[in-house]
């Protein structure tokens, strides 16, 4: 072979080839680049969306974590070892929540904390099973992430019915008779809350004057209003984001509603008198929601979490970053009962039924409650009931303890 | 894109008046040849997965690759054949991905299986596998029967926004049919869950290879011929008595029955069905590795699903910039390669050792000037 006949032309397309063989290979190797683990550390997966439709849910549960695990760190790690976070991005996507989870298992984590949306927290529940990988989701509400996840699957969030059932026990007591009730009818969350608060509703006596349902976009609800307080009801239940709840109650009384509206914790954010509201303070009276947690709670652990957390990211925690640091406090107690229990290895089959043990047989006093784990991996965790103050500030009602 | 096919048949011609002497292989070592390969690749595959060489994440990885490795070659039937631009290719995938995944599920239980014999592979498991594939296709290909019919009707961007519509249509129904009609299907916004996980690398592999075979074949014979026929020019294929709506909706129903296939993988290596993840986007990206690949070209859609299917998990090291890296290699090769990285190009591992035997090498002159300069 002569080599001085090979032309330019060939000569560049060789070396594309070589330069397209060295780059796959560089991608091969980063696909396969796993690092050793060392013991004096505890590895922690965190997954969740950070880029992408959902990353304003993922985000806020992710700082939330990192500042747990940080103070953890200060005060000398668990048992004497550092937490070693290893975070990874899913984009909301279930296809890549699979893979992030076989990743994190491969990049030897003791548990997972995560992940944040629906349908991927259920994909990963579903493959951790076959593993018994301890997992500890912030936020997720569907009643399927415990249902089809096994007993290593649990949440610090409480779940979509359990907040209608809730709400319609909360109405009874304040003796709202007639209810109106308005929701979005394409939402997993909004539907899930409304058929358990209908469930209760009928068990304590309270009869739904009319259910009037809307699609995910709209912003004219006046048809609806109109058609509710044409059967003049006590109260409308309105169990939707803050974006659409807030145009509801405007748009409600403007129509002169002047009862009571009660909602779930998707309310969240809807008023700020600092930053955007979605409804003024004056709409807001006798409007009342359960949440976890508030960040105008008295409560002396709440208010360190909420100083710390201003200390660190420099704005007000929302719920989600409570959900993040309240996970990881379950996640970190669970550890720290197995290596009491003297496991040598958590991420042995043995650790990490260890942790799950830990977990379920744990009580767990967080920024949102005190959570822990009687049946399965629902939590036991006491509620909010937030109403508003006349400039629009949220303040707590009353504090109800969990019920069965 | 006429141009190219007229100088590739002249070439074709002259080789076969020139090329008497030419050393050729007969059809059934070609096969044999390709044959051994895929077998060589799928058992090297699975020695490598059994020792753990390949691990569970790259395994899961490579799982993804084979079925976007199929949904963008079944899109690049209807896109580079067929010259026509669908844009919802998700909603395919989807009705085959419920329909395998709800065959599946209900049939499990009368069967009597458990998710270990899917692992085992037992006979009944894998009957009922390859039977819960066929039925997301056929579904999925009834769906491509129904909206193809009247799409095919139109042309370039009308079609496009027809099929986008109808992808979407799909998508609402998923999502609506529990509450309207009133009982547990699909389960609605929730998504399908619990789907057991009844693939693995070695049958998504086997289902991807056996697909390409069919694709390929189907495009070398007279129907094949009569698709790229109605691609290059419509009138003058009409003309020369391709019967165009009937090779058409053949073509756009051929798609979305492999769409459909890849769906009901898909079902099976992801576990959950949930109507929003079959959106326009999903279409956009199988779309994208069509184009990027080479509309008209099998390797290219290989070559591009396969890259831009392990593109974002290798570039997990950089954290929150992967997804602009990944656009700025999009825009790299639109740049640099408008047509797609292998154009129309096919590569044929048979015809190229042809080559090799008869001394036709690409840095080699050809064998009469050489002889001259000798």
């Amino acid at each position: 072979m002569r080599f001085e006949k090979i032309s330019r032309r060939s000569f560049v397309r060789l070396m594309g080839v070589t330069a397209a063989g060295m780059g796959s290979s560089v991608v091969v190797t980063a696909c396969g680049g796993s690092s050793g683990g060392s013991s004096d550390t505890i590895k922690i997966g965190v997954m969740g969306p950070y880029s992408g439709d959902v990353a304003q849910y993922g985000l806020p549960c992710r700082y939330g974590a990192e500042l747990y695990f940080e103070q953890i760190n200060s005060q000398g790690g668990i048992g004497g070892k550092q937490v070693e976070l290893n975070e990874q991005d899913e984009k909301g996507d279930a296809t890549e929540a699979v893979n992030v989870y076989n990743k994190l298992v491969e990049d030897g984590v003791v548990a997972i904390l995560g992940d944040i949306t629906s349908t991927p927290t259920i994909a990963v529940a579903q493959a951790s099973v076959a593993d018994n990988m301890p997992m500890v989701t912030p936020v997720a509400t569907a009643a399927d992430v415990v249902n089809q996840g096994g007993n290593n699957v649990f949440r610090a969030c409480f779940t979509d019915p359990y907040q209608g059932k809730l709400m319609a026990d909360f109405a009874a007591e304040r003796g709202l008779k007639t209810v109106g009730i308005i929701y979005n009818v394409g939402g997993d969350y909004e539907v899930g809350v409304t058929e358990a608060f209908k469930d209760e509703a009928a068990k304590k006596g309270i009869s739904i004057t009319s259910e009037q349902a809307y699609q995910a976009g709209d912003a004219d609800f006046n048809s609806q209003i109109t058609s509710i307080l044409s059967t003049s009801p006590d109260a409308i239940f309105c169990p939707n984001y803050y974006q659409d709840t807030g145009k509801i109650i405007t748009q409600a009384r403007k129509q002169g509603f002047s009862g009571s509206f009660i909602g779930t914790d998707g309310w969240t954010a809807i008023s700020n008198p600092e930053g955007q509201s979605y409804a003024s303070g004056q709409d807001l009276q006798n409007c009342y929601y359960c949440a976890a947690f508030s960040a105008n709670d008295e409560d002396e652990k709440v208010q360190q979490f909420v100083s710390d957390y201003k200390a660190k990211f420099n704005e007000t925690p929302t719920s989600f970053c409570a959900m993040g640091y309240d996970a990881a406090m379950v996640l970190a107690e669970g550890i720290k009962a197995a290596l009491d229990s003297g496991v040598s290895d958590l991420a042995s089959d043995d650790g990490r039924q260890a942790i799950i043990d830990g977990i379920k047989n744990g009580t767990v006093d967080g920024v949102s409650g005190q959570i822990s784990y009687p049946k399965n991996g629902d939590p036991a965790k006491s509620t909010l009931i937030i109403g508003f103050e006349p400039d629009g500030t949220e303040k707590v009602e009353e504090s109800v303890p969990y019920q069965e | 894109m006429e141009e190219s096919n007229l100088s590739e048949a002249v070439e074709s011609s002259a080789a076969s008046t020139s090329g008497s002497s030419r050393k050729k292989l007969s059809m059934p070592v070609r096969y044999l040849i390709n044959a051994v390969l895929v077998a060589v690749f799928i058992v090297v595959g699975e020695l490598m997965i059994g020792s753990g060489t390949i691990t569970r994440y790259q395994t899961t990885v490579l799982e993804q690759v084979g079925i976007y490795i199929l949904m963008a070659v079944s899109l690049n039937i209807a896109t580079g054949y067929l010259g026509q631009l669908p844009l919802g290719h998700a909603g395919f995938m989807s009705v085959g991905g419920y329909s395998c995944a709800l065959f599946i599920m209900h049939m499990q239980g009368t069967l009597g299986l458990t998710v270990r014999d899917f692992v085992t592979g037992s006979p009944a498991a894998v009957v009922l596998f390859c039977a819960g594939l066929l039925f997301g296709g056929v579904m999925a290909a009834i769906c491509g029967l129904i909206i193809g019919i009247p799409a095919l009707r139109l042309k370039g961007d009308y079609l496009a926004i027809i099929t986008l519509g109808f992808a979407e249509i799909i998508r609402v129904v998923m999502l609506n049919i529990d509450g309207v009609l009133g009982f547990e299907l699909t389960g609605g916004a929730r998504g399908l869950t619990g789907i057991p996980s009844y693939t693995n690398f070695l049958n998504t592999f086997l289902v991807v290879v056996i697909s390409l075979f069919l694709i390929h074949t189907m495009m070398k014979s007279r129907h094949g011929r009569a698709i790229l026929a109605i691609r290059d020019n419509e009138i003058a294929a009409e003309a020369s008595g391709v019967h165009t709506t009937y090779y058409k909706t053949l073509a756009f129903v051929v798609s979305a029955f492999f769409a459909g296939i890849a769906g009901g993988l898909y079902a099976g290596c992801i576990g959950v069905m949930a109507p929003a993840k079959f959106g326009f986007m999903k279409s956009i990206e199988i779309l994208v590795m069509v184009v990027l690949g080479g509309m008209g070209s099998m390797l290219g859609s290989v070559l591009s699903a396969t890259v831009l299917t392990i593109l974002p998990e290798a570039l997990r090291a950089f954290a929150d910039y992967r997804m602009v890296v990944y656009a700025v290699v999009l825009i790299i090769v639109m740049v640099f390669r408008p047509q797609g990285l292998l154009g129309t190009y096919d590569f044929s591992l048979t015809g190229t050792l042809e080559r090799v035997i008869n001394g036709e090498l690409p840095w080699r002159k050809p064998k009469k000037e050489v002889d001259e300069n000798d």
